[in-house]
């Protein structure tokens, strides 16, 4: 399978690494369960991405993600890894899907109702800092932190 | 290169034009929004227009709007594009504030309606009375949701987000690069606004954000590649459009004229990054005609285009073509007539009421009624003259009470002193026509006598003298005579 480019990585970077959470997870218990386990050799994966510093650093202001240290880079440097297990599937041919659903679901449409929402007061009730019935942002930049995976599958 | 004193016309160095290309947002006109059902209006208490999905609440999902979806298809009808049959919905990433989810739902890779054309005009020539007709291309058409509005509180130093406007359904227009200078493009920007509030898709008050501009601008030599583009972004009067694009053409070439060269600083990011498809929409479908769903689909979650087509309503382009014909109208009237609000109405229904002809009911309308509305900057919902008060001055003329040059008179009074009547204003500034014979030939008897050189000149050959004893007649009789009359009556007394 031909992987997206990083460009779509960045965008989503977040999302992925909730997904390789997940993944990993449910690799080491089928690890455990060797007998159904099957390990792919180093030799058909394409050579192991590195990170470099300035990648990192535009990584960072797309994804408003601070995770310019070592561990972070190693946990994406990981995860790149583990991702790259992908292309030893053949997939000539095969258009990549938007979502598992996009041939059987039906983009179901509703009419032009309105329908009163009382969300944003209770969201208003919630929020730390409100003036007047506006929100009030944070100044400067939104930053989050990336949480590795505890033991995140090394080839 | 100076601003010449007629308005928005730039003189250019020969050598270079100006390139301009338009983004235009305009919002659906729907009860509800792109993807949530909470309401759309202006002016609404900061965020009470919010929906779950609005604020980006996890376990949201977007339910798109039907008819945002049939607003797109008829846009794109009225703009002659090919519409997409399947099109697809895509995440653009960006971050702020104003965008809670932290990207914006959008058609990049497959939209709505592609490949179509905009035909547009502007009264042009010197004395601006030419219609000129340009086309421009138009690339696509695009649903996306909009943003919710920040305001900057620089006194605290903090950002205010109201998300009432978040996830309005809004269609991006996109026009290539076929125009030269601000005033095509603002042209270009009045037809489709003119289109779009004909279909009633959007109502393109630009005061209110409904209509907003970008658009990108680059100077070049003809022949030559083009220049860097700048953008000019969120313009959102009609009138700084021309102003704001000619501005930046004429930045840039002063610049490139300098020997510097232009930095394009709007975009922070390439524009192909930060996209990915919507995984929680699955392709739009639209049909071509009913024999072409497929059997077993719900009959309400279907657009069927020829419907559409059937029911689109008669576009401007059209409208003048047929007051063209129907009336015998010069081009840049019916131009004027159908480019501004209302005047269209206003015009028939004094042609309705008069026995006047259209060519001179257009002359009054256009000259003295639209003259003096803009003089004084008022719309025509505000204007003194109703159309039946000028459909009876008009009678009055043709009936030959009063002259032309009294009628103007009466015009200006009409305005000043909206509750008298035609009828009264006439009686009381004494301006019937004299239609005693008598009297006009002892006034035109007494002029000639006083005047014996003028009548010695005329004598001699120098008819132009003449129009001097008319003027006088005119005056003695505060123009209560016909002046062909009048100079008939002098000719003869002077022969």
């Amino acid at each position: 399978m031909k992987l997206p480019k990083y460009g779509i990585f960045s965008a989503s970077i977040k999302e992925f690494f909730s997904t390789l959470a997940t993944i990993t997870v449910k690799r080491s218990i089928t690890c455990r369960m060797w007998f159904l386990s099957w390990k792919i050799e180093n030799s058909v994966l394409p050579q192991r991405t590195k990170i470099s510093p300035d990648l990192v650093d535009k990584l960072e202001s797309l994804a408003l993600v601070d995770f310019g240290n070592q561990e972070g880079v190693n946990c994406l440097e990981e995860a790149i890894r583990f991702a790259d297990q992908l292309h030893v599937v053949n997939t000539d041919g095969v258009e990549p899907m938007d979502s598992v659903l996009e041939n059987s679901a039906a983009l179901r449409w509703r009419d032009d109702n309105l329908k009163l929402d009382d969300c944003a007061w209770e969201l208003l009730q919630l929020a730390t800092d409100t003036v007047e019935e506006y929100f009030v942002s944070t100044q400067g930049q939104i930053v989050g932190r990336i949480i590795c995976a505890k033991n995140p599958t090394t080839l | 290169m100076a601003a010449s004193s007629s308005g928005n016309r730039i003189l250019f160095p020969p050598q270079m034009v100006g390139v301009v290309g338009l983004e235009i947002h305009a919002q659906i006109h729907a009860a509800s929004k792109l993807f949530s059902s909470s309401g759309v209006r202006f002016s609404a208490p900061p965020n009470s227009l919010v929906a779950c999905f609005d604020a980006s609440l996890p376990g949201t999902l977007p339910v798109l709007n039907r008819r945002c979806v049939e607003a797109s298809v008829m846009t794109g009808l009225a703009l002659n594009c090919t519409i997409n049959r399947k099109s697809l919905f895509d995440r653009k990433h960006y971050f702020y504030a104003d965008m809670p989810a932290g990207y914006q739902i959008t058609q990049q890779r497959l939209p709505i309606a592609v490949n179509g054309s905009l035909t547009y005009s502007y009264l042009g020539g010197r004395k601006r009375n030419q219609v000129v007709t340009k086309n421009v291309r138009i690339k696509q058409i695009q649903l996306e949701q909009d943003s919710g509005k920040s305001l900057h509180d620089d006194h605290r130093n903090q950002t205010l987000i109201d998300l009432n406007r978040a996830g309005v359904g809004l269609m991006e227009v996109v026009m290539e690069a076929d125009m030269e200078c601000g005033e095509e493009a603002a042209a270009a920007v009045r037809e489709l606004q003119l289109i779009l509030q004909t279909l009633g898709t959007c109502y393109g008050n630009m005061a209110e954000g409904q209509l907003r501009v970008d658009a990108n601008v680059s100077v070049h030599r003809p022949g030559e590649p083009l220049g860097v583009r700048t953008e000019v972004k969120n313009i959102n009067s009609a009138r700084y459009v021309a102003k704001a694009i000619d501005y930046e053409i004429q930045r840039q070439m002063e610049v490139l004229d300098t020997g510097g060269t232009i930095l394009n600083e709007t975009r922070a990011f390439d524009s192909k990054s930060g996209f990915m498809p919507e995984p929680n929409l699955p392709p739009l479908f639209v049909y071509e005609s009913v024999a072409s769903v497929p059997a077993g689909v719900d009959p309400t979650q279907v657009v069927v285009i020829d419907r559409l087509k059937a029911i689109l309503p008669e576009l401007p382009g059209v409208k003048r073509a047929q007051l063209v014909e129907e009336y015998g109208l010069l081009p840049e009237h019916s131009f004027t007539l159908v480019n501004e609000v209302g005047l269209m109405d206003y015009f028939e229904r004094v042609i309705q009421k008069t026995k006047a002809e259209p060519r001179k009911v257009i002359g009054w309308v256009i000259k003295e009624l639209l003259g003096n509305l803009n003089q004084n900057g008022l719309r025509l919902t505000q204007s003194p003259i109703s159309s039946e008060a000028l459909a009876e001055l008009l009678n009055i003329l043709e009936s030959g009470h009063i002259s032309t040059s009294a009628a103007k008179v009466v015009f200006q009074e009409m305005w000043k002193l909206p509750e008298k009547s035609v009828k009264q204003l006439v009686a009381e500034l004494d301006l019937e026509l004299i239609s005693d014979q008598e009297q006009i030939l002892q006034i035109c008897r007494r002029v000639v006598d006083a005047h014996p050189e003028e009548v010695r000149v005329i004598r001699a050959g120098n008819k132009k003298v003449l129009n001097k004893l008319m003027g006088i007649v005119q005056k003695e009789t505060k123009g209560r005579t016909d002046p062909l009359q009048v100079r008939r009556i002098l000719e003869e007394m002077t022969s």
